[in-house]
């Protein structure tokens, strides 16, 4: 690859043939050194983490191996003890999730973070809610529920999933493959820059699984970054751009699928063996 | 076939599916004042055939009158229910609050409107310091404001000498809301007023606006809500303070009510909140519950205080009623909450 530098090399391991351009451009987000520990439990051990603009960036690793820790520390639901986070080349600190939000990352955490007495279309506009055009609005306060309720319909409708017809309907009486869907929508329906899913198709059905997979397609088509973190190694060689390996609290390294098959990926991701520093 | 008929006969697929059991589950899962209404009817026709002066505009404004202490500081409590906490120092708060405002007024010593500001400001920075210790120290409800209860009622004791003030030696402004007006032999305090336009703002706020929505989302699962975006702390704290700010305004309604400001007043107002707030179909486990259920769960309580007083029974049968209807209203929530879709 004669077009990359070692630098680059070393940040993210390689590059998607034919994608060049795209990796000699700022990451819109990058983290270097990220260290986090919860009491004498050591969470992050110095991870460093490159998202290019339009990339479907794949997060793997053993269950423990700090995946989720990871994007928590980049989408403010944990501030990690030390480490640089940039977003487009600037340095944030986010002290909470709702900064990273303003900021246009979105993100579909592990636990799913929905409010299960609230309706659907509440929890797709928590903590953004619409309010009511004129005095109604900006003295009363108060909310347009009919309009969030309706967008809400075409956010969900959006992403294929016909089973939720009534956006009224509280989350908790959803399945949960179905609130999974609604975490899906949210975050769709709202990221500008990243977007950010921790296990999305954990809880979904072949079919479902499939519309999530697609519309992360989309997202990247339409120039957002995804992180996706997921168990499904099939899944993660058909979506992925590169993939971003964690194990034991660190980086093992970085691949692409073209460059690694899973068996290989696996083998990293274990232990097995190790990605030297100049691969591909 | 188009997209709604198709929509409609999976809804009624659902429909079919479901027992009236389940229907009706649903239906007090969505509309958790139901049954509490159903019992307040119940009680009203069970008083009426008992004794029949019972339903007359007379003892109705009485009975609306007594209700209006317990059912203002039960606006608060609810707030603070709703996101999973509890206030046992509500009875305290107000007491405080109502002591000082009594005591700066007292023969002319204040003006009676800058007593009253005091007494309430007084009130909302109690209700801050609740939410500031649950919020910035994290310790539970419970153990905060059981402490701040015997904190609050200690000052109110000392700061007034244990003594009573007396509704002539106070001036109008603080004996206002026990005055009143009657439509024929319904009379209605400005308490009463006040009470009605305390449900109304609160009402409007929880289910109209975004703060609303985030103290149940706060309630049901706060780390959920903080990850959502909801700032968590600052809706607790905010709670707690306008609870505060409402158990001042309770005072006052208090001292109009009482004719007087004593230290003991209103011993049983925390339990008697609490009891308004659980009868009225809110949970105890936060996120679920209307402001109106606890105004009819307030009713239902003095209604029975009430009626049974009237039929000259023992009113220990009022709080044997009072703690059954708490143990069903606390079982009826725990068999919503297990709804199905
Ligand atoms: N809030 C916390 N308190 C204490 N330890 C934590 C906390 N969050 C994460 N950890 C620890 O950090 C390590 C990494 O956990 P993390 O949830 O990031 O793993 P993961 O890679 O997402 O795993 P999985 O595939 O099971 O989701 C684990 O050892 C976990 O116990
Ligand atoms: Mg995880």
């Amino acid at each position: 690859m004669s077009t990359t530098t070692s630098e680059l090399e070393v940040a993210h391991g390689g590059v998607p043939a034919g994608k060049e351009h795209v990796y000699s451009q700022q990451p819109v987000l990058s983290a270097r050194n990220i260290v986090i520990t919860f009491g004498r439990v050591v969470g992050l051990d110095g991870v460093d983490l490159d998202l290019y603009p339009g990339e479907v960036l794949a997060v793997i690793g053993d269950n423990g191996a700090g995946k989720s820790t990871l994007i928590k520390c980049l989408t403010g639901a944990y501030v990690p003890d030390s480490g640089e986070i940039k977003l487009n080349g600037e340095r944030v600190s986010f002290r909470r999730p709702q900064d990273a939000r303003d900021a246009g990352i979105e993100t579909v955490y592990q636990q799913l973070a929905v409010i299960p007495a609230l309706d659907i279309a509440s929890n797709l506009y928590l903590g953004r809610e619409d309010r009511r055009k004129g005095p109604l609005g900006s003295v009363l306060r108060m909310l347009d529920k009919k309009g969030m309720e309706k967008r809400a319909g075409e956010s969900v409708r959006n992403l294929g999933i016909q089973t939720i017809q009534n956006m009224g309907q509280a989350v908790e009486t959803l399945s949960g493959g179905q609130r999974q869907a609604v975490a899906v929508a949210r975050a769709a329906a709202f990221g500008s820059k990243v977007i950010v899913l921790d296990e999305p198709t954990a809880a979904l059905g072949v079919k479902e699984s499939g519309m999530v997979l697609d519309m992360v397609k989309q997202l990247r088509d339409k120039g957002l970054s995804v992180i996706l973190i997921s168990h499904n190694m099939p899944q993660v060689w058909d979506v992925a751009d590169r993939i971003h390996i964690q194990r034991l609290g660190g980086r093992a390294g970085v691949i692409t699928p073209e460059t690694h098959d899973m068996g290989e990926g696996v083998a990293i991701m274990t232990g097995a063996t190790k990605l030297s520093e100049d691969a591909p | 076939m188009s997209a709604t008929e198709v929509s409609s006969a999976s809804a009624e697929f659902a429909r079919r599916q479901h027992s009236p059991v389940q229907r009706l589950q649903h239906q007090l899962h969505g509309k958790p004042w139901l049954s509490p209404l159903f019992l307040l009817l119940v009680a009203f026709l069970a008083f009426y055939i008992a004794t029949p002066t019972f339903l007359t505009a007379s003892s109705m404004g009485i009975l609306f009158q007594q209700t209006a202490v317990v059912a203002a500081l039960a606006v608060g409590q609810t707030l603070v229910i709703l996101t999973a906490g509890i206030d046992l120092s509500v009875g305290a708060i107000m007491v405080l609050s109502m002591m000082v405002m009594a005591t700066l007024a007292r023969d002319d010593g204040m003006p009676g409107i800058v007593a009253l500001l005091i007494g309430v400001a007084l009130a909302t920075g109690a209700g801050l310091l609740n939410g500031l210790l649950v919020t910035r120290i994290n310790l539970p409800p419970f153990i905060v404001t059981l402490g701040t209860l015997s904190i609050f009622t200690a000052i109110a004791l000392l700061y007034s000498g244990g003594s009573s003030i007396q509704a002539d030696r106070l001036p109008d402004t603080l004996n206002f809301l026990g005055e009143g007006f009657g439509i024929g032999e319904f009379r209605i305090t400005w308490g009463i007023v006040v009470v009605i336009l305390l449900y109304a703002v609160i009402g409007f706020v929880l289910s109209q606006t975004a703060w609303g929505r985030y103290v149940y989302a706060v309630g049901d699962d706060a780390e959920s809500a903080r990850l959502s975006g909801v700032p968590s702390m600052r809706i607790l704290l905010g709670v707690y303070t306008v609870a505060g700010l409402i158990y001042g305004i309770a005072a006052w309604i208090l001292i109009g009510r009482a004719g007087a400001a004593t230290p003991n007043a209103a011993p049983d107002a925390n339990l008697a909140s609490i009891t308004a707030v659980v009868i009225g179909g809110t949970s105890l486990f936060g996120g679920r519950g209307r402001i109106i259920g606890t105004l009819i769960g307030a009713l239902i309580v003095q209604t029975f205080a009430f009626g049974l007083s009237q039929l000259g029974v023992d009113q220990q049968w009022r709080y044997l009623a009072t703690g059954v209807l708490v143990i069903v209203a606390v079982a009826i929530d725990q068999w919503i909450r297990k709804v199905k879709a």
